[in-house]
């Protein structure tokens, strides 16, 4: 029998730290799920592994990139031709970035249908639309950085339309561009911007993760009490996670090596030219349906403002549809419909996005934009009322 | 002699059909061409590719850059450390000014970027009758038509074209039905090493290829690439999917 030691130094130190961090992964991996989480709730790990990839291919980016008006897209050139598999981080990061966005949609589209903003996890879904807000904002700085002509009219059509809101717009304007056109000065910023977010986004992911770990996660059947019981973390639902990852990499590497048109676009390899405005300017598909809203409105600030109010009203949602274990009293049929007819408004303003405002195309996307609005200021509070009254 | 003419002729009129027919204004449509590089799957004909550069670097050269490349990039269409440092050598690349303030030239280096065939817009603009000729290092990356429009622009010229004043070349494929661009190829630029004859379809195909390998020069090696994980993936999807099913078979009813 060795004696009790009496001293505790430095070297006790270490393990007591690893056992702390050992008794963590155990507390997270043997947390219990409800065991009826379909193949929806996977999509959270899926963002967590790509997250890992842009953090990664973006990290090594960097070293070879520089944020100059007259260097930007020869940089990006020398990254895609000279540095040894450019090539590969920067598809990577590209194709990245579109399959992060449509996941994310994905994931949000999930807690919608199936209420995982209701108590206890308001926080998880405050935190979870403060995510989204982060992602667009590192997104479209992102976009900015390789100067080509969509990144400069991007930059151009974005000052412009910050600009347009009152009182702080012009200031705002002036803070984003550092200038009065894009140039050196906004490279600088939305590169700060897209690197700093990055950190942030990491930070505030685990956040949300530890949230979720707090008040446990939501389910299909939304009771507290699970008709099929609960399962641990691992391994039950980490084995369901890793497949699905596996599957998104499938369809992440046919689109990035095969089909690689579906998310690239053309004009952004030419270099921005101050000079020459491009016939179409449209931004990356996942902003489509915010820049069709933009557009359907005829004066600025009104687009913008209806705009950000689609995002905007996600962070409101939980208020909107305030009934408690209401969703199960709405039917499953109708629920699903609604999120239906939100993604595909959603759909249809984004195909409006694309073509010019005119006739039948305006038309669409203002159907599209009334289609939105009507799920979140219409549906939810009626559906949340009449679960509340076949309660009482 | 005759037999000649008359397939001049009749090809002349069966061009001119063809121009014709098309509605006035937008670029005709170009036929489809088979090209190597097409297609999720295709890979870049490195021969067709080599032919390319040496139309290239006879006809192209002289107005229009690749300021995007530099030469070592060369070695990525099947040539040697050796062929790149010889094929840099043919080129002259500014160094500088000289004690008197001229321009000095040196032979190139496999770590220099192709040299732009004017001094700045400038001296472009003086020399094309006010256009600029673009910039091909990303050009079948934008030109919107593909390699095929590509195809039709440069051999898609009348057999004897001519400058109309104010308008440039007549020509099906190119916006407007007109271009700035004199016809570039006439058969016989270049001398092919490997025996292929030089006439314009044939320059124009091999310029073709080598502009779309310059536009996307890592595309075989992404493809490959594409083509091994997906593979890989789809074996770990299947063991993974297997592992699924073993873990979860203690909780299904």
């Amino acid at each position: 029998m060795a004696a009790k030691p009496v001293c505790h130094n430095a070297q006790e130190a270490a393990p007591t730290r690893r056992g702390q961090l050992g008794a963590r992964v155990a507390a997270y991996g043997g947390l219990p799920l409800p065991a009826d989480l379909n193949w929806l709730w996977t999509v959270g790990a899926i963002l967590c592994a790509i997250l890992a990839l842009m953090l990664l291919s973006g990290l090594t980016l960097t070293l070879a990139y520089t944020p100059d008006a007259g260097l930007a897209f020869g940089s990006v050139e020398g990254i895609e031709r000279r540095l040894p598999a450019g090539w590969l981080l920067r598809a990577m990061h590209m194709t990245g970035a579109s399959f992060f966005m449509l996941a994310l949609y994905v994931h949000l589209l999930r807690g919608l249908y199936y209420r995982s903003y209701q108590p206890p996890r308001r926080a998880v879904w405050m935190s979870g639309c403060t995510l989204l807000v982060m992602v667009m904002v590192t997104a479209f700085a992102g976009y900015v950085l390789p100067w080509g002509q969509m990144s400069y009219w991007g930059a151009d059509v974005a000052g412009k339309a910050v600009g347009a809101l009152p009182l702080v717009g012009g200031w705002l304007e002036g803070l984003f561009l550092g200038g009065d056109a894009p140039g050196t000065p906004t490279l600088h910023r939305m590169f700060a911007l897209h690197f700093g977010l990055a950190f942030l986004i990491v930070g505030m992911v685990v956040g949300h993760i530890a949230c979720v770990h707090a008040r446990g996660s939501s389910s299909p059947s939304a009771s507290a009490v699970p008709e099929r019981g609960m399962l641990p973390f691992h391994p039950y639902f980490t084995v369901r996670d890793m497949l699905a990852i596996v599957l998104v990499a499938l369809a992440f590497v046919a689109v990035m090596c095969l089909w690689p048109e579906l998310i690239t676009e053309p004009a952004n390899y030419r270099p921005a030219n101050p000079l020459h405005t491009p016939a179409d300017i449209e931004p990356e598909w996942y902003f489509l349906p915010f820049y069709g809203m933009m557009q359907a409105v005829p004066f600025k600030l009104g687009g913008l403002l209806l705009s950000g109010g689609a995002v905007a009203v996600l962070f409101a949602v939980p208020w909107l549809d305030p009934a408690h274990g209401a969703g199960r009293r709405t039917p499953a049929l109708l629920r699903f419909g609604a999120v239906v007819v939100l993604a595909g408004s959603a759909v249809a303003t984004a195909c409006a996005g694309l073509h010019h405002m005119q006739g039948g195309w305006l038309l669409v996307a203002r159907l599209g934009m009334v289609g939105y609005y009507a799920y979140f200021l219409v549906f939810l509070p009626l559906s949340g009322r009449c679960g509340q009254g076949a309660q009482v | 002699m005759m037999r000649r003419q008359f397939a001049a002729i009749g090809a002349g009129m069966l061009w001119a059909c063809s121009a014709w027919a098309q509605p006035a204004g937008g670029p005709a449509h170009a036929p489809r061409q088979h090209w190597s590089f097409a297609g999720p799957l295709g890979s870049f004909d490195l021969s067709a590719v080599q032919r390319g550069y040496a139309v290239f670097a006879g006809s192209c050269a002289s107005c229009h850059s690749l300021s995007q490349l530099h030469f070592s990039d060369f070695s990525g269409m099947g040539l040697s450390a050796s062929e790149v440092v010889a094929l840099a050598a043919t080129w002259q690349v500014p160094d500088g000014l000289d004690a008197e303030g001229r321009l000095k030239h040196r032979t190139a280096r496999p770590d220099d970027a192709l040299p732009s065939p004017y001094s700045g817009p400038e001296a472009a603009l003086a020399a094309n009758q006010g256009v600029v000729p673009p910039d091909l290092s990303r050009i079948l990356k934008v030109y919107p038509g593909g390699p095929d429009r590509l195809y039709g622009l440069l051999s898609g010229y009348a057999p004897q074209a001519e400058r109309q004043k104010g308008r440039g070349f007549f020509n099906p494929y190119a916006i407007g039905h007109f271009t700035a661009m004199p016809p570039p190829l006439h058969g016989n630029e270049v001398k092919y090493a490997d025996g292929t004859v030089p006439d314009v379809q044939a320059e124009a195909r091999d310029v073709t290829t080598f502009l779309a390998w310059v536009s996307a020069p890592h595309q075989d090696q992404r493809r490959r690439l594409g083509v091994g994980a997906g593979l890989y993936l789809c074996f770990l999807a299947v063991l993974f999917a297997l592992l699924n099913r073993r873990i979860w078979s203690d909780v299904r009813k």
